[in-house]
């Protein structure tokens, strides 16, 4: 009894053996198998390069520079197009910020920079809170903190009369909530509500904290140029009776080591204290400021381990 | 007293029967890995991916590849940006893939020790476009492990990828792809499970 047990219990083994060597579809599409093993509809993935570069045009964007990731600006606006032969159409003057950006990680970015308008240095920091993602659960926007301090280094007591002012008088701060959806590979668009404070105004009346809403787009056109655009909407108040609204329009031109951002604007400073709240140009009476933006990046730390 | 060795005895029958049905089988990974390699005098730029999934049927002589295009991962984060935004266009083509066989290759070749030289051909396909090719590769069983490698040059504009004028001193026209693979064996039939790594 037990030995008929033990051959039974062998052969049906064997045959189960046999069968696990040999399965029988071991014909059918190898490359389909593995992409349905593969395949993992629930994996979530990172929706990159929502704008070009870490600018608009005035607007930063959600974009840093990445992790271990130097990046050197130079911005540039030339003076404005109606001024006339005689100052060249605004190309005999000129405004300039250099500003250095870093990535600590993928997320987090600081940076400086100096604005010659006002002789101003800044600083900012930027954090990448909310990734857009695809995937079964997918996170609908990206979302960058922004916030960045600015210090007027003028010398005022150069003037007979004039008092030096003190350094807190120099100093303005801006916050972003910079929100962006990339729609399709080639359409991004942003929104960004903006707070400007200021801790000294020149006139009774003037805000000391501006607010305002922002909203940016990117189109691409072909592979390697996109059109640009980005506007500030002044919140009621005597900043939005007094100046205007700022506005760029231009184009993102890629050469495969750096982006070339071409615009024209009626903003001359290129930080959010400027722009956003003092912009006097009127776009459409030719206050027009032509200018580029020119980003080269430097690799610190290699990603690849 | 003779039922315990009874017992024993198909058992044993029965992993022997494994291993052997093993050097003859499947093997699979899904953490393989790619790199590829682009040397001008300019520049060396270099990828690496670590998520390749392979299957290799020895019973079928059929082998197949494929990798998620955006797992490359570059030196430079804008590199690696451009690679999937203009030159590869992973949104639009998110996989690369090989399907081929191998070429008179006798999986019980593999049951000796060392690495065995074999010829691979199939259809690799790349940014949306495909080729037939030929590789020349290399099998090893090694602790249970199936070790398989290839490296093979691939011509960009064979796959309609697109290089700019400004940088087409910076990189190569043809680029070195290197495979690297350690494959576990998979028990059963098609779509089961591997076993844990």
């Amino acid at each position: 009894m037990t030995r008929l047990y033990s051959a039974s219990l062998f052969s049906g083994l064997l045959l189960a053996a046999c069968t696990l060597a040999h399965p029988a579809q071991a014909q059918t599409d190898l490359l389909n198998d593995l992409e349905k093993q593969t395949a993992d509809s629930t994996k979530r993935e990172v929706v990159a390069a929502t704008f070009k570069g870490t600018h608009i045009i005035n607007a930063q964007s959600i974009e840093t520079p990445g992790h271990g990731t130097l990046a050197f600006l130079i911005q540039h606006r030339f003076g404005t197009l109606n001024s006339g032969a005689y100052e060249f159409f605004g190309l005999d003057q000129a405004v300039l910020r250099l500003s250095f950006e870093y990535g600590l990680t993928d997320r987090l970015a600081i940076g400086v920079g100096r604005s010659s308008i006002e002789k101003t240095f800044d600083g900012f920091v930027k954090y990448k809170a909310l990734q857009q993602t695809t995937g079964s659960r997918p996170t609908p926007v990206s979302v960058t903190l922004f916030a960045s301090s600015a210090i007027n280094t003028l010398k005022f007591n150069q003037v007979a009369n004039m008092p030096e002012r003190s350094t807190a008088s120099r100093l303005d701060y801006a916050y972003q909530v910079l929100i962006a959806r990339k729609f399709s590979p080639g359409l991004s668009v942003q929104l960004m509500p903006t707070l400007i404070h200021r801790n000294y105004v020149a006139l009774d009346g003037m805000q000391n904290d501006v607010y305002s809403i922002g909203a940016g787009l990117r189109q691409k056109l072909t592979k390697r140029i996109a059109l640009t655009a980005d506007y500030f909407y002044l919140l009621p108040g005597y900043a939005a009776d007094n100046y205007r609204n700022a506005l760029g329009v231009g184009v993102d031109i890629e050469t495969g080591g750096h982006v070339f951002q071409l615009h024209v604007t009626n903003a001359q400073g290129m930080t959010e204290k400027f722009f956003v709240p003092q912009t006097n140009g009127n776009f459409f009476d030719g206050d027009i400021y032509f200018g580029f933006t020119v980003a080269r990046n430097f690799t610190i730390k290699s990603q690849l381990k | 007293m003779k039922r315990p060795f009874f017992l024993l005895l198909p058992t044993l029958l029965l992993c022997t029967g494994l291993t052997y049905s093993h050097a003859q089988g499947k093997y699979m990974t899904k953490t393989g890995q790619v790199s590829f390699f682009s040397a001008t005098p300019i520049e060396d730029i270099e990828a690496k991916t670590q998520q390749v999934a392979a299957v290799l049927d020895f019973s079928t002589s059929q082998l197949a590849f494929s990798l998620p295009v955006k797992s490359f991962v570059f030196k430079r984060t804008l590199m690696q940006e451009h690679f999937n935004e203009n030159y590869m266009e992973s949104d639009k083509f998110p996989k690369a893939t090989f399907s081929g066989r191998f070429v008179n290759f006798d999986a019980a070749t593999l049951n000796t020790a060392g690495p065995h030289p074999v010829q691979v051909e199939g259809d690799l396909t790349l940014h949306g476009v495909t080729h037939h090719v030929q590789v020349p590769g290399s099998v090893e069983l090694k602790g249970g492990q199936l070790l398989a490698s290839a490296t093979f040059p691939v011509a960009s504009a064979d796959y309609n990828i697109e290089i700019p004028l400004l940088v087409r001193s910076n990189i190569a026209k043809t680029v070195s792809v290197r495979v690297n693979l350690a494959c576990a064996p998979v028990a059963g039939a098609v779509g089961a499970a591997a076993p844990p790594r």
